[in-house]
């Protein structure tokens, strides 16, 4: 799924990146416990969080998770803007819950190939 | 013994912002030398996990990394509390880590049980009132 897909499945705007707007994305993983992204997720999935720390960006980076959706209309800061950037990541911003985010993208079948998480 | 590339960082454990800069420059080191993704991603977790482990609970100390031929090796030293039950820090959902670092999206007790998981040895010396050093063998 093309991530100008799921910004318009999301009601989205991109933050920073939009030069990736046309990246192919495969899983997602929604959480807002960073240990628990880091044991579960699958490499490059879409990350869906309610977080907005720095850390969320260095966690991402672990895994190559290059595109991350922030709801629950959470806006990063502009430090996690600039980490974003150097790491080359997409960061996108929706108003809707993390439950709906989830299921909108999983009905449009992300990561439900078996790789959903 | 064989020649290794050596890595070492201070790892600031008052600055939870910076948590993590350790991890990412040695995954970029990895990456530059060409080293296969799956192992990068193992490296990085086991890392990563370790140094924030070093934030929440220790105040901070050393990393160090080794990179020979066969194996890279881990090395985490702090001089923070030590750990009081080794076996009981292992077990998934255990965590000792205060509140608000919880509201920082950690503590939720997967750490050490990561660490083990993406290492092929994991060894952890510590002494209460000390510190504690974490050795991580990654095969390649």
């Amino acid at each position: 799924m093309k991530i100008a897909t799921i910004k318009e499945l999301l009601d989205a705007e991109v933050v920073c990146g939009n030069e990736y707007i046309d990246r192919e994305m495969n899983s997602a993983f929604g959480s807002d416990m960073m240990s628990d992204v880091l044991a579960y997720a699958n490499n490059q999935a879409v990350l869906i969080t309610g977080l907005v720390n720095p850390q969320v960006i260095r966690t991402a980076e672990m895994l190559d998770m290059l595109c991350i959706v922030f709801v629950r209309g959470k806006t990063p800061t502009a430090e996690v803007v600039a980490l974003a950037k150097e790491s080359g990541m997409i960061l996108l911003r929706s108003e809707k819950k993390m439950y709906e985010a989830c299921g909108r993208l999983y009905e449009a079948g992300l990561g439900r190939n078996g790789d959903c998480v | 013994m064989k020649e290794s590339l050596n890595l070492h960082f201070p790892v600031d454990g008052e600055d939870f912002t910076s948590a993590g800069q350790a991890s990412v420059q040695v995954k970029k080191t990895l990456r530059q030398i060409g080293l296969h993704p799956e192992i990068i991603r193992r490296v990085s977790v086991a890392m990563y996990e370790g140094e924030i482990n070093m934030v929440i609970h220790a105040g901070g100390g050393e990393a160090d990394v080794h990179v020979y031929e066969d194996r890279i090796e881990i090395i985490l030293t702090d001089h923070g509390p030590g750990i009081a039950n080794i076996d009981q820090a292992m077990q998934e959902g255990f965590s000792t880590a205060p509140d608000k670092i919880r509201s920082l999206g950690f503590g939720a007790g997967m750490g050490l049980p990561n660490m083990k998981r993406n290492s092929d040895s994991l060894r952890i010396e510590s002494t209460l009132g000390v510190g504690t050093t974490i050795y991580m063998t990654i095969n390649l």
